[in-house]
């Protein structure tokens, strides 16, 4: 079986898991404190390091390309308050225009 | 339409695609699965990111489960829909009452999981027709969805500082580690700085 597949499948039955435990579990148990502030602060962690290590490498070689003007594209896209899909529009597209000049 | 374009354009085939948003739907985390891979990390690493990022939805299920009461083949159903979306309607509903709560949760965890999985396979049968997705600026895509999820939550300077280091660690470390160890590295940053302060 392929890797993709393996993500596919291993990421999907976790995932349901987490949702159903969730729904299952007595509510005290996960409603500490400390649990409820690391749970806060881990997508704030690792959507942060995707967002650096998707921008600035490929195949763990560091480098700077067209994708640093799509980002920040999207981060001026941010501030203005622009909603999701055109952040991600307006990323494309740079992007893909500067990648045709280069 | 991202996601399924960001999946397809990372090796993905649309029908895995599609099952990601059928079966995981959690667009941070099938985001995560399809970028960790894409970087060239291994599976393990991939789903290991993926399911860290996936806790806040047992979280989700633990506050709408009193809520909801339900039990069974609905209580599987309200699991596959617990997502940010539904969960943050639901609570923003909690002033008009228990009915008002459970009718934002289920009628936008249902016209999310109908939008979303539409849209994956739109977006990955339209990224399968590219070919070289650089000149369509899908190789920024990703990186701008992850950056558009996780911008609400740089709520203050705490989480802006956060979000900064993990992303100059990361980069610090993708020369070093295997790919995908340096974002899941970040996890555990969270969880120390969690449980200190």
């Amino acid at each position: 079986m392929s890797a993709f597949w393996i993500a596919t499948i291993g990421t999907s039955v976790i995932a349901f898991a987490l949702k159903y435990s969730g729904h299952s579990v007595p509510e005290r148990w996960l409603s500490h404190p400390k649990i409820q502030r690391i749970n806060a602060l881990i997508p704030i962690a690792l959507l942060s390091a995707l967002v650096a290590v998707q921008s600035f490498s490929e195949k763990s070689q560091l480098m700077i390309d067209q994708r640093v003007v799509g980002l920040s594209v999207a981060i001026i896209a941010l501030f203005l308050k622009a909603p999701f899909p055109l952040v991600v529009l307006s990323a494309a597209v740079s992007s893909a225009a500067v990648y045709h000049w280069l | 339409m991202a996601f399924g374009a960001a999946a397809v354009a990372n090796g993905f085939s649309v029908l895995q695609a599609c099952l990601l948003s059928l079966l995981t739907f959690s667009g941070a985390s099938q985001f995560a699965v399809v970028g960790v891979i894409g970087a060239g990390g291994s599976a393990i690493s991939a789903i290991a990111t993926a399911s860290l990022l996936g806790t806040r939805n047992a979280l989700y299920g633990v506050i709408m489960a009193p809520h909801l009461n339900v039990r069974g083949f609905k209580r599987v159903v309200a699991a596959q829909v617990t997502i940010d979306e539904s969960t943050g309607v639901a609570l923003g509903q909690e002033q008009r009452g228990i009915d008002a709560v459970k009718k934002g949760f289920w009628y936008t965890g249902f016209g999310v999981f109908v939008f979303w999985n539409l849209f994956t396979l739109a977006g990955a049968l339209g990224a399968q027709a590219m070919g070289d997705i650089r000149a369509f600026g899908l190789d920024s895509a990703v990186p701008a969805a992850f950056l558009g999820l996780v911008w609400p939550r740089l709520t203050g300077k705490f989480e802006r500082i956060l979000a900064v280091s993990c992303a100059l660690f990361a980069i610090a470390m993708t020369p070093i580690l295997p790919a995908g160890l340096p974002i899941i590295a970040t996890a555990f940053i969270a969880i120390v700085i969690g449980m200190k302060r």
